[in-house]
């Protein structure tokens, strides 16, 4: 060894008797900008987020002339545009469990837990950095979603601008309910494991169960339906806020949040007690 | 967070009456679904329910065989400590399953500084398990590994204390050498410049911008080698080093396992290859079957293991060999002419000839290499085998 790491430890911030929440922050950030799957899914999130959007308002104004007055009363150019965002949950989710998973599939993450014994600080860093990207992004999305959908939307139906009611708290929705989702992934990633079992899990929660509350008797239809992500989605991205709505915007989104840091509890609780 | 609970309440007793209904369904799904997982993960692991007793509570942690158990406490850690006595890997009846088969058996053995210490055993008979144990990854269901005086979740900068290289193509494929190791460096506050520093040192600079994804076996054992050097760390383990690598690399990984033993680190190296050891190892732990077969030095394991004997070819042989009968050694016949004496050394059988006026044409000490020394101690411990002799060339034996 040519060099040691005498005169260095103490400059690289060796303040502390021990690593650190800092460090492995740092390290994730490191870990999800270095691997490619990353620009992919969240290029994805931003096509399918915008570009759905896009083709929903398209849609809506090309057969504005012919809806009848009731449906022209209930619309909502603001939901009409953010549509595509329950589209682009599933790249977020893929990306979600990926960041997790992957590292099972490799082997890293036996280096990883080498680095750092204490495995939780890694679980809760990972959602930190994960939820940081995903909710900037999210938000960029859903807010150029929406100028493009009105856009589109102009001159031809209703359109909204920011300073609407309710029309910031649904665009932020937008990136909020991503965020959930994307959490959501990434708690089921730490109790499932392996990317293809895990990404299973999540789509089915996101386009089975919706089918499976529906062959229920109807009785029982609504009162699951409203605890599905996709009504909840459906709410939080909508400008009007009907007194009809299973949950309002927030409600639905810590239910969201809810089932999220289940699924990451789980995991964190799994994570400890399973070998590596 | 009450009030949202309380908001989901009310929202549900104003919308259906079976709103309550469906929270407590979910909250009971999710229990049970928590208990499944459980009770599957206990059975998997034969993991006990109940804690094991923190290694300090034990009462039989003696130190063995002169090696120190010195508290890390005192020590400042993170520092760089002196390479001495508490620079060691302890062992104490590691017993680990999974589920029925047990993969170690109540192993206990001491890594001592400043020696290397070659893990041998074959394929199969819990090295790698062992190793996995020592850094945390896997929990023995009996026993405790300490560290540094330390169990292993408990150091403070993990990397600058402990080394390791388990498994070579644990790399995410799409990520460069220089950020996987970057990755790592980070969490233990190692600076930038010791990754171009290891880089450099297992010679992957030029690559260190590819993916991981195209390195060859050998490339990747090397990238692996460099996360154990990354924090300089006094404790290294390598799980089959040379796996992979050309004739080159070999003779490199052996002078740099040297090296390091002789900077006063401890150096464990597993390796189900004994001639790789013979050429290594101050030290040999052998495991077979997950049971402790022999620790000792390697001079000795060869000695107490082999059968060595004289070898002798003489014109007269018939006269020498009642000769040296009664001088006191037992006589066989060693086939092409030549008799194989035990019981007496080379001197001596060289005496009894001169004694007896007798021309001697070959006076050898035939020694049983190491190989033979261990395919000796570990018989009737081989796990699999007819699998362990198609394994004799590394991962080419699922090849066929």
């Amino acid at each position: 060894m040519t060099t040691t790491l005498d005169g260095t430890a103490q400059d690289a911030g060796d303040r502390d008797d021990r690593y650190g929440f800092g460090g492995i922050l740092g390290s994730e950030w490191t870990k999800l900008t270095t691997v490619r799957s990353t620009v992919w899914t969240l290029l994805a999130t931003a096509v399918v987020g915008i570009g759905l959007g896009a083709i929903v308002t398209s849609a809506q104004a090309a057969r504005w002339a012919s809806r009848s007055p009731v449906a022209r009363a209930a619309f909502d150019p603001t939901r009409s545009s953010l549509a595509g965002v329950l589209f682009a949950q599933l790249a977020i989710g893929v990306l979600g469990v990926l960041v997790v998973s992957a590292e099972y599939s490799t082997g890293t993450i036996r280096a990883t837990f080498s680095a750092v014994p204490r495995r939780p600080l890694v679980l809760v860093a990972k959602a930190c950095v994960f939820g940081v990207v995903t909710l900037v992004v999210g938000e960029i999305v859903s807010l150029v979603a929406f100028l493009i959908g009105q856009g589109i939307l102009s001159g031809k139906t209703p359109t909204a601008v920011l300073s609407d009611p309710g029309v910031i708290r649904a665009v932020s929705g937008g990136g909020l309910y991503l965020l959930a989702l994307g959490l959501l992934a990434l708690g089921l990633a730490w109790i499932i494991r392996v990317t293809a079992a895990a990404i299973s899990t999540f789509v089915g929660i996101l386009f089975i169960l919706p089918i499976i509350a529906d062959v229920l008797p109807s009785s029982f239809t609504s009162d699951i339906s409203r605890f599905l992500p996709a009504t909840i989605g459906t709410v939080m991205i909508s400008a009007h806020y009907h007194g009809t709505d299973p949950f309002g915007p927030w409600t639905g989104f810590a239910l969201l949040s809810a089932y999220a840091a289940l699924a990451l509890l789980v995991g964190g609780v799994l994570l400890v007690r399973r070998d590596a | 967070m009450l009030t949202t609970v309380g908001t989901i309440l009310a929202v549900g007793g104003r919308h259906g009456r079976h709103g309550l209904r469906i929270v407590a369904l979910v909250l009971l799904v999710a229990a049970v679904v928590a208990i499944v997982l459980w009770m599957r993960h206990r059975r998997r692991t034969g993991k006990p329910s109940h804690a094991e007793p923190p290694l300090g509570d034990q009462p039989d942690l003696p130190a063995r065989s002169g090696a120190g158990v010195v508290s890390g406490s005192d020590g400042k850690p993170g520092r760089r400590r002196p390479r001495g006595e508490e620079n060691t890997i302890e062992a104490r009846g590691l017993t680990k399953h999974y589920g029925e088969k047990l993969a170690v058996d109540d192993l206990s053995f001491d890594v001592r500084p400043g020696s290397v210490t070659g893990f041998l055993g074959p394929n199969g008979a819990g090295k790698s398990t062992t190793m996995r144990m020592i850094m945390g990854l896997d929990a023995p269901d009996r026993g405790a590994v300490r560290v540094h005086g330390r169990s292993y979740h408990d150091l403070g900068w993990p990397l600058r204390e402990v080394g390791a290289l388990l498994e070579a193509d644990a790399i995410h494929p799409g990520r460069t050498a220089r950020a996987h190791l970057w990755m790592l460096a980070r969490t233990n506050h190692i600076p930038r410049r010791r990754v171009d520093e290891v880089l450099d040192l297992v010679g992957l600079t030029s690559v260190a911008h590819q993916r991981a994804g195209q390195f060859s076996l050998g490339m990747s054992q090397r990238l692996g080698i460099a996360v154990a050097l990354l924090g300089d760390p006094g404790v290294l383990m390598f799980d089959e080093p040379v796996n992979g690598l050309d004739t080159d690399g070999i003779r490199w990984v052996r002078q740099l396992l040297r090296r390091l033993a002789g900077e006063g680190r401890a150096v464990f190296v597993s390796s189900h290859l004994m001639s790789e050891m013979a050429l290594t190892a101050d030290q040999v732990v052998v495991i077979g079957k997950g049971r402790l077969i022999a620790e000792m030095p390697i001079e000795e394991f060869t000695t107490k293991n082999s059968h060595a004997y004289v070898r002798v070819r003489s014109p007269r042989l018939g006269e020498l060999r009642s000769a040296l009968t009664r001088a006191g050694g037992s006589v066989a016949d060693a086939g092409d002419g030549s008799i194989a004496v035990r019981g007496l050394s080379r001197e001596r059988v060289g005496e009894v000839a001169w004694n007896n006026a007798l021309l001697l044409h070959e006076l050898a000490t035939q020694s049983a290499s190491l190989e033979e020394a261990f395919v000796e101690s570990t018989e009737g411990d081989v796990e699999f085998s007819s699998a362990s002799t198609a394994d004799t060339g590394g991962k080419d034996g699922d090849r066929r």
